[in-house]
């Protein structure tokens, strides 16, 4: 993968048609993504000694969601498929490193090494699967492949309950997890050290994610969803850039339910239902399609509405089983709003909003200053 | 060799629904290639509406022709207020905004009633009736091939025989045209989402009974069923819909009867990428139908 240098004039970029030339700064992209990275990592280090355990969870969490999120957005939002069965690919992550993980205590083995392994395994095996359904997806368009992708999202929980003799029904696997390492202190705080692992992972999952964007790689992508037949036409091969796309947003999308597993030490079919799936493709419309930063706002929006939502159902006086049932179900009917009144008035999502809003503030500056 | 009659009969009677669910389905395509992924939230939704009456009034039939109405209402209101105001340039877009829909739908049928299984009554008897010493048929599902029946036929001879079947048809073959002639496209359409509607609303009305009951997600593994007929047929072709429909039940009844039903969602997906792969446009196609 060249990811360091653009070798396309600015003016023959794709991703943003008529709007700032994106390539202004000089330099290598793998070098700046690789500073931006950092600063971020310093950042989460910092934060998590700042906050407390719960929030420290909850970042977590944001992170895992973040993996499948930036995965989906490179999917649909620069390779234009549809993609309904993500959840179902975060399922086969999360009970891969559930077998993994329990493979590797059954056996006494330890060692901080073991759970990068099964993280890799779960991208493997995620990568497979990806595959599989990547060439069919290559061969359609549309609704087909939307409808193809919502068959794997309901298929695949399922499986677990067919297979119960190895994923254990609608129970589910619990995930061994090791504590932190002694040499961080024997009070050092589960929960942060939950965030340094996803944390960890996720920022080195967007890093290859953004350079691949960047790649050669990712202008086919975008060249392919912009018009087929052009890129064809242009010596671009199709059907393997979309099988491409597909199996990357699948190791992302697999890593990333690995990383949930992980965090909440279990795994079951219920937590990975068509709902996950359609969680996921609302968090990056919402977010805004095609852009890394709308997949952060939608992984952002996934943690915090549901929680919004238990604080607002706690203020009011309710009943316990009004309570209950708003609780659950008040985080869908708001997120199922949203995404009909986006796509009806503003297809760009946060993103583009706020991208719109900080243009209209630089073409101000200059004005202001002469 | 009995229990492969009963399959056959159970899978048909099954089947007939499925084919119901995906003319719906065709209906909506042809009229706005559109495909609704919220029919089955839409459907259920109609289904709680009945199922309100029906215990409030304790008359099934009320319950039944309530469903229907309020389906027929619920694909109007949809389209005039939801639809009709989506940018359709990309494919991608109407299929997002019918998955806001699904989650909307079904939060608030969840926060409504509850997320518990309420029992979906049948209003004549299930078991089978024997003839000759073989179970075949039982009284309801007689009383669903009957209804699809004349469901299938009554569109059929709409869409053939009628003017207003005409002017949908030509609204949806050629909009600009039959705007220039005084055709109300926009009604049409309108028309259109609230006949598929309606007869979403039916077939839920008819499968709920057979499955584990009403549920805000219990037409899910029913709307990738009939998607997956829909497909079989080829999504523009209503006879296509109806044979895929039957197959598509055939074929659900033999996996769950002889090999267990949690695999059926398994052969549902492995159908339908089979199909696909062999024939992406659906088996009813026209060959040169396929767009870029």
């Amino acid at each position: 993968m060249s990811a360091t240098r653009a070798a396309v004039p600015p003016r023959h970029r794709l991703d943003h048609p008529g709007g700032r030339p994106v390539d202004r700064r000089r330099g290598s992209t793998l070098l700046r993504h690789l500073a931006v990275v950092l600063a971020a990592g310093l950042l989460l280090v910092a934060v998590s000694y700042a906050v407390e355990p719960f929030r420290n969870f909850q970042l977590a969490t944001v992170a895992a969601y973040l993996c499948a999120t930036a995965g989906l957005t490179v999917l649909t939002g620069l390779n234009g498929q549809l993609s309904l069965g993500h959840g179902a690919l975060m399922a086969t992550g999360a009970y891969t490193v559930a077998l993994c993980q329990t493979a590797f205590a059954d056996r006494g083995m330890t060692g901080g090494w073991l759970l990068p392994l099964s993280l890799g395994a779960a991208i493997v095996s995620t990568v497979a699967v990806g595959a599989v359904v990547g060439v069919a997806a290559a061969r359609l368009r549309g609704p087909y492949l939307a409808g193809v992708t919502l068959a794997v999202a309901v298929v695949v929980p399922a499986l677990a309950v067919t297979f119960d003799g190895v994923f254990n029904g609608e129970q589910g696997l619990s995930v061994p997890v090791e504590p932190p390492p002694l040499s961080l202190g024997p009070y050092f705080p589960y929960e942060r050290w939950q965030l340094w692992v996803t944390g960890a992972a996720t920022l080195l999952a967007l890093l290859l994610l953004a350079n691949l964007i960047r790649s050669r790689y990712g202008r086919t992508f975008r060249a392919v969803r912009d018009d087929e037949v052009a890129a064809r036409l242009a010596g671009i091969h199709v059907a393997r850039t979309q099988v491409l796309a597909f199996v990357v947003s699948a190791a992302t999308a697999g890593l990333g339910g690995a990383l949930l597993a992980v965090l909440a030490q279990s795994v079951s079919p219920g937590a990975f239902s068509l709902t996950l799936s359609l969680f996921l493709l609302m968090a990056v419309v919402i977010g805004g399609l095609g852009r890394l930063t709308g997949a952060l706002w939608g992984a952002v929006l996934l943690v915090a509405l549901p929680d919004l939502t238990h604080s607002l159902t706690d203020t009011l006086t309710l009943s316990p089983a009004v309570a209950q049932r708003l609780e659950g179900n008040l985080p869908l009917a708001i997120f199922g709003l949203t995404l009909i009144v986006v796509m009806i008035a503003a297809p760009g999502g946060v993103q583009g909003l706020l991208s719109r809003l900080g243009r209209a503030l630089l073409a101000r500056r200059p004005t202001r200053r002469s | 060799m009995d229990r492969f009659v009963f399959l056959t009969v159970d899978g048909l009677s099954r089947g007939a629904v499925y084919a119901a669910f995906a003319l719906a389905l065709v209906l909506i395509w042809r009229a706005a290639r559109v495909v609704n992924f919220a029919q089955g939230a839409m459907a259920v939704a109609a289904a709680y509406v009945a199922y309100t009456v029906s215990t409030a009034t304790g008359s099934y039939w009320l319950g039944f022709v309530v469903a229907i109405v309020a389906g027929l209402l619920l694909g109007a209101l949809v389209d005039r207020v939801v639809m009709r105001h989506v940018d359709h340039a990309s494919p991608l877009n109407p299929v997002i905004v019918a998955l806001g829909l699904v989650l909307l739908i079904q939060a608030v049928l969840g926060m409504v009633y509850g997320s518990e299984f309420r029992p979906a009554e049948a209003p004549f008897s299930r078991s089978a009736l024997t003839v000759g010493g073989v179970a075949v048929l039982s009284p309801y599902d007689l009383f669903v091939f009957a209804t699809i029946g004349v469901v299938v036929s009554g569109l059929a001879w709409m869409f053939a025989r009628t003017p207003v079947g005409l002017r949908m048809r030509a609204a949806a073959f050629a909009p600009e045209v039959s705007r220039l002639l005084g055709v109300n496209v926009g009604g049409m359409l309108t028309l259109g989402w609230a006949l598929a509607s309606g007869v979403g609303a039916l077939a839920a009305m008819l499968v709920l009974p057979t499955e584990l009951g009403l549920h805000p997600h219990a037409m899910d593994l029913v709307f990738v069923s009939a998607f997956t007929a829909a497909v079989v047929g080829g999504l523009d072709s209503p006879p296509g819909a109806v044979v895929g429909g039957l197959v598509v039940g055939l074929l659900l009844s033999y996996v769950s009867g002889y090999a267990g039903s949690d695999l059926t969602p398994l052969a549902v997906l492995v159908l339908l990428l089979a199909v696909l792969l062999v024939r992406p446009g659906g088996l009813f196609a026209p060959v040169a139908a396929r767009r870029v």
